[in-house]
């Protein structure tokens, strides 16, 4: 259900950046970790992205995996539910090497061509 | 007309943190110490702050209460003499169902911040959107209660690591349910290693010692903390 407040991230930090150009792609880096459900952050950019330069973009995301890595034996690996605790040591303090992402990473823009001649 | 990929490489909600950090600032100025109190609705955020407000010895407290629509959390708060700011995310915001960094800071001049040292933010009852927002607060406490089952840890674990400190409420109703609270602990560990956490009941009184000297504990923290 967070995926509207996030759609609307998403156009707030894209519009920024377009400077007033129509946007034709949209492209995301998204961790595991940030529950997000791919087809229904799609859903509702298409309706935020209504109105603005993002209106018709497409949006490509690239999904990361949650990978951890544990301060006190160093131990890396990867999760696939909510278990955080290192599983060699049994440690707590496990830093969140990718997974967390939840960035956009490039837009394409449609510019005029300029045909102004000196 | 031609296609220009311009790189953007930007958290998403950067936006919403850097009005959170504006926030963190004004309150910093006031020496407010600020708390974001988070559940799903109906875990007795509201109850548990009844229960606590007026009785924090040394410690002026403050509610900004926010909800989708109506004052009833607030009025109850308000009918024990504790400065309480209503922030409803309907009228003007189209009914956000967590509060976000530019709610709250729309909220700032009507906070009474030279008259208290702690102010708590009641976030709208959401177990997934408020997990995601910064709102300029020192820390993120949030409730579970015993009626909504042990795997909610691992069903919402952004909210779950979001917080410094979890309470786990409604404990008088242990006899009547099948609940296995040692199992909600476990899965609490599991998601957010070693977080702090009180178990207690709002109804009986169990545990809220500890709850309010958690907040004491809160309000003396020195200075900023990044």
């Amino acid at each position: 259900m967070h995926e509207l407040s996030l759609s609307s991230a998403i156009v707030g930090t894209v519009v920024k950046h377009a400077e007033g150009r129509r946007v034709s792609v949209v492209s995301l880096r998204v961790g595991r970790l940030r529950q997000v459900v791919p087809d229904t952050l799609e859903f509702y950019f298409e309706f935020v992205a209504k109105g603005t330069v993002c209106e018709g973009a497409r949006l490509e995301q690239e999904l990361l995996e949650a990978r951890l890595r544990c301060e006190s034996c160093e131990h890396e690996w990867s999760i696939d539910i909510p278990a955080f605790r290192c599983p060699i040591c049994g440690g707590a303090e496990v830093e969140i090497a990718s997974g967390n992402e939840f960035e956009v990473e490039s837009i394409e823009v449609e510019e005029a061509e300029c045909i102004a001649r000196k | 007309m031609h296609r220009t990929k311009v790189k953007v490489v930007e958290e998403a909600l950067d936006a919403n943190n850097t009005i959170a950090s504006a926030n963190r600032s004004d309150f910093d100025r006031a020496a407010v110490k600020v708390v974001n109190f988070m559940s799903a609705p109906g875990a007795g955020k509201t109850t548990l702050l009844e229960r606590v407000v007026v009785d924090l010895p040394g410690v002026r407290i403050g509610v900004l209460e926010g909800d989708v629509q109506g004052s009833m959390d607030a009025d109850r708060l308000a009918s024990l003499h504790v400065p309480v700011t209503q922030l409803n995310t309907d009228p003007s915001f189209g009914g956000e169902c967590h509060l976000d960094a530019n709610m709250v800071r729309s909220a700032i001049p009507a906070l009474p911040l030279e008259e208290i040292d702690l102010l708590i933010i009641e976030n709208v009852g959401n177990l997934v959107c408020p997990a995601e927002f910064r709102v300029g607060e020192d820390t993120r406490v949030m409730v579970t209660s015993v009626t909504e089952g042990e795997d909610k840890p691992l069903k919402y674990p952004l909210m779950f690591r979001a917080c410094e400190l979890v309470l786990i409420n409604k404990i008088d109703l242990l006899p009547h349910l099948d609940f296995d609270l040692d199992r909600l602990l476990y899965n609490i560990d599991q998601v957010h290693p070693d977080v702090e956490r009180i178990v207690l009941s709002a109804k009986t009184g169990e545990g809220l010692d500890a709850w309010r000297e958690w907040l004491i504990g809160v309000a003396a923290r020195e200075g900023a903390v990044a």
